[in-house]
């Protein structure tokens, strides 16, 4: 059934592209999909923090509400305001996506934007929600009753979750177009809801949350990991450390489960995406998984197979067939090696975080203490970067695994592009101004991270702070 | 009304919104420029971060707003309109990233000349932005954006006579309603001097803006007819009603009542938008495309409509919130107090 489908829409694809207008350039079409690339890696790490970190704040100011701890506050106050210059750099490179929607990709948006709009709606309120509520978190410490403050933040971490839930809601509806009838190339019969809650959402959804904290708990932990290193264990350190971490480390290992769960829905609604994950040429049962190597006419060469393991993963069952990129005709498949190194990178950085978060875990539980090691130490100060790294080759598997559809076999990329031209321009332009914005936004966080953390006086318990008006 | 006028109903209250809120954020930028050289320049950039920091990221979401009604509701205006008006939409799309950044990282930033770099490229960038964003305002409603992909020229679609003239007019619409909401904060900080300065500011620009929106007049009868009988015909009440919040917040702000100029001018502001899109109806890119003939299946226009009912339940009661902790004064320090010493 899910095979049909596709097979119908594929037909009806010529007749979407170019309805609008002109056929655009081939350097504008590589030029706009690298700009959208780089565009959208720069701005999912900002989501990363967007999402967790006002989670990792309300944890401290939780804490400091339960024990009276003053050192708690501290952090989350201190945090906060990393909080706060992380959401204004995400408001902006957000907004520049939501530019190039129809900057680069007009013909997708005249003929789609109908149908998966209606998630941006919803995204819209969410991002209003977190813009609101984080003002008054941040401008409002001291100046709002302690348990009002707190409260404040929830809705925050939950605007975090919606807005992430729609976004994804419409990159699910890209590789699982649904909800529409397609005659002569238009979409018409439009179901909001169903297009909504298309059957990619949720793996994609719960994938990208996780990874999410992972990203956000290990390079937070990193940062204190690093002083850890060289000696400053105080219990400002301890605590900052710990709380992130541990965060992290719960999320990582659950990951594991998840992107099993992923796989599998790859595997029902785009078998082609899957194949190009191991480079599977042709359509077997039984089917391996490389390690490594390098795809090439067909097959991988140069990896170590795994037999029967591609099989596994996709069905759960050895045996099982599964379609290789033989399955569709060579216009229609994805960059393959783009494509697998970029999943392998993901799989094993993903397993290693797995295996050092049950390290830690397990230290704990056995024995109620951080490991000692230095060498675990070091390896928490690189989880953050390859948590990053994991991160964008995840969204690299999915994105170009997608390709050479905007819209999975309904509308190519190519059929998409603006005809507007210069776009070769505009992405030497934003690439500088990334570059920009990236080195200022991490040497303004440094700045901070480096303003010494004095021990707070006297706790101000949670019923010492008077309200503010 | 019909549904495809209701749902375009939506983005023009969040454009007003966006004009009204967001634009008085680029009207600071404009101001904050103008606090170099002045004697007590520093405590005027104070002023202006104390009103624009709490709510300039709510404030900004406005656009995300219009932008998403406008591709879900009309989706093919929208890809003309940024296919053909690519180049000043990417200018603003710049401009929004270096305003958003410079204003973000200011009080992060030591030394002054970093610091007067920054207040400069915020102030710039503020200048920019909304110039580039009339300008291609201009370019639709003076019947230059046709249906398709980048169909339309490439630079006269928005360098025209009516393109500069809204251009300049939503800097100068801007400024006025940043001098009028300054004046009014410092008047509630009880800060007098700086007071009579945004005070003088905000009837020097509304006299500008006033000025200019008459001035300009003749160029829209010359450069864009349609609009020009639109203005004339069904929107004149809306111009007109204008004309007189404009000059009635002169008034008030002249007579330093300065919550009820704070009003006044959000209604003149208002009225303008309004009028532009009572002055094009049928059309939404003029004479192309009719606001029937542009919008979404009825499906589509259901959900949108739902949606934001259901969104606006939310969302404005968390706005008015905020803005009355904002106008109240409680988010007004600095987000940073060294009551600890920790705060950073």
């Amino acid at each position: 059934m899910t095979e049909l489908i596709p097979s119908v829409t594929t037909h009806l694809a010529h007749q979407v592209g170019g309805s609008l207008g002109v056929v655009a350039a081939q350097s504008d079409l590589l030029a706009a999909r690298q700009t959208q690339a780089m565009s959208l890696a720069f701005h999912i790490v900002l989501v990363c923090f967007g999402v967790a970190f006002p989670a990792l704040v309300l944890i401290m100011e939780g804490l400091w509400l339960r024990t009276g701890d003053p050192l708690y506050r501290a952090i989350a106050r201190r945090w906060s305001r990393v909080m706060l210059v992380l959401f204004a750099v995400g408001v902006v490179s957000g907004t520049i996506l939501s530019f190039e929607f129809g900057l680069l990709w007009p013909e997708f948006m005249a003929h789609f934007g109908n149908v998966f709009g209606f998630a941006f709606a919803l995204e819209g309120f969410s991002f209003f929600i977190e813009a609101i509520f984080i003002a008054i978190y941040v401008y409002g410490w001291d100046r709002l009753r302690a348990r009002t403050h707190f409260l404040v933040g929830l809705p925050i971490v939950a605007a975090g979750v919606t807005g992430s839930l729609f976004v994804l809601s419409v990159n699910g509806w890209m590789n699982n177009p649904t909800g529409f009838d397609l005659v002569d190339g238009e979409a018409v019969n439009v179901r909001p809801l169903q297009a909504l809650f298309n059957d990619q959402l949720w793996h994609t959804f719960v994938h990208m949350t996780f990874a999410a904290y992972m990203v956000a708990g290990f390079v937070t932990a990193g940062v204190y990991a690093r002083g850890w290193l060289r000696g400053r264990r105080d219990r400002f350190h301890r605590v900052a450390m710990i709380v992130p971490l541990t965060v992290a480390c719960l999320a990582a290992p659950a990951q594991i489960v998840i992107g099993d769960w992923a796989a599998r829905s790859v595997a029902a609604s785009q078998p082609t995406k899957l194949a190009a994950f191991e480079g599977l040429g042709r359509t077997q049962t039984g089917a391996p998984i490389h390690l490594l190597g390098w795809y090439r006419d067909g097959g991988v060469v140069g990896g170590i197979e795994i037999p029967w393991l591609l099989s596994l993963l996709a069905h759960h069952d050895p045996n099982a067939a599964v379609t290789g990129l033989d399955g569709v005709p060579p216009d229609d498949r994805p960059p393959v090696n783009v494509v697998r190194v970029s999943f392998q990178l993901m799989v094993a950085i993903g397993t290693g975080l797995a295996a050092l978060s049950a390290l830690y875990l397990v230290t704990w539980w056995r024995h109620r203490r951080l490991p000692t090691s230095r060498w675990f130490w070091r390896a928490v100060l690189a989880a953050g970067p390859a948590a990053l790294i994991a991160l964008w080759a995840g969204w690299t598997t999915t994105e170009v695994g997608r390709q050479p559809w905007i819209v999975y076999r309904v509308m190519r990329t190519s059929e998409a592009v603006t005809a507007a031209g210069g776009v070769p321009v505009a992405a030497i332009v934003l690439l500088a101004v990334y570059a920009l914005l990236g080195a200022a936004t991490v040497w303004v966080v440094r700045r901070m991270s480096r303003i010494p953390f004095e021990a707070p006086g006297p706790p101000p318990g949670p019923a010492a702070v008077e309200p503010a008006t | 009304m019909s549904l495809a006028d209701t749902v375009l109903a939506l983005a023009v209250v969040g454009l007003c919104a966006y004009v009204v809120l967001a634009g008085a954020d680029f009207g600071a930028g404009l101001w904050e420029l103008a606090t170099f050289g002045a004697p007590d320049g520093a405590r005027q950039r104070a002023a202006i971060h104390r009103s624009v920091g709490p709510v300039w990221e709510a404030n900004h979401v406005w656009l995300i707003f219009v932008l998403v009604i406008l591709w879900t509701g009309f989706p093919t205006a929208f890809s003309s309109i940024m296919s053909t008006l690519a180049i000043p939409l990417f200018l603003a799309a710049l401009g929004i990233i270096f305003r958003g950044a410079a204003f973000a990282f200011q009080p992060h930033v030591e030394g002054r000349r970093s610091a007067r770099f920054v207040s400069v490229l915020f102030g710039v960038s503020s200048v920019l932005t909304p110039f580039v964003m009339g300008a291609a305002i201009g370019g639709i409603a003076s019947g230059r954006v046709p249906v398709g992909n980048a169909a339309g020229a490439r630079f006269e679609s928005w360098l025209n006579p009516t393109s500069v003239f809204i251009g300049v007019l939503a800097v100068a619409l801007g400024a006025y309603l940043a001098a009028v909401y300054l004046a009014a904060d410092a008047a509630r900080a009880g800060e007098g001097d700086l007071t009579e300065v945004f005070r003088r500011r905000a009837l020097g620009a509304g006299v500008l803006a006033g000025g200019l929106a008459i001035g300009g007049l003749p160029v829209v009868r010359s450069d864009a007819e349609t609009l020009w009988n639109g203005l004339t015909g069904d929107a004149l009440p809306l111009v007109i009603a204008s004309g007189i919040a404009g000059i009635a917040t002169l008034a008030l702000v002249a007579t330093r009542r300065f919550d009820a100029a704070r009003i006044g001018a959000a209604t003149a502001a208002s009225a303008v938008v309004i009028g532009w899109a009572v002055a094009q109806r049928p059309y939404l890119l003029p004479t192309q495309l009719t606001v029937a003939a542009a919008a979404a299946g009825r499906s589509t226009l259901i959900a949108l409509l739902v949606g934001t009912g259901i969104g606006a339940l939310v969302l404005i009661p968390s706005l008015v919130w905020l803005f009355r902790l904002t106008l109240a004064g409680v988010l007004a320090k600095d987000a940073a107090p060294s009551e600890t010493g920790a705060g950073g």
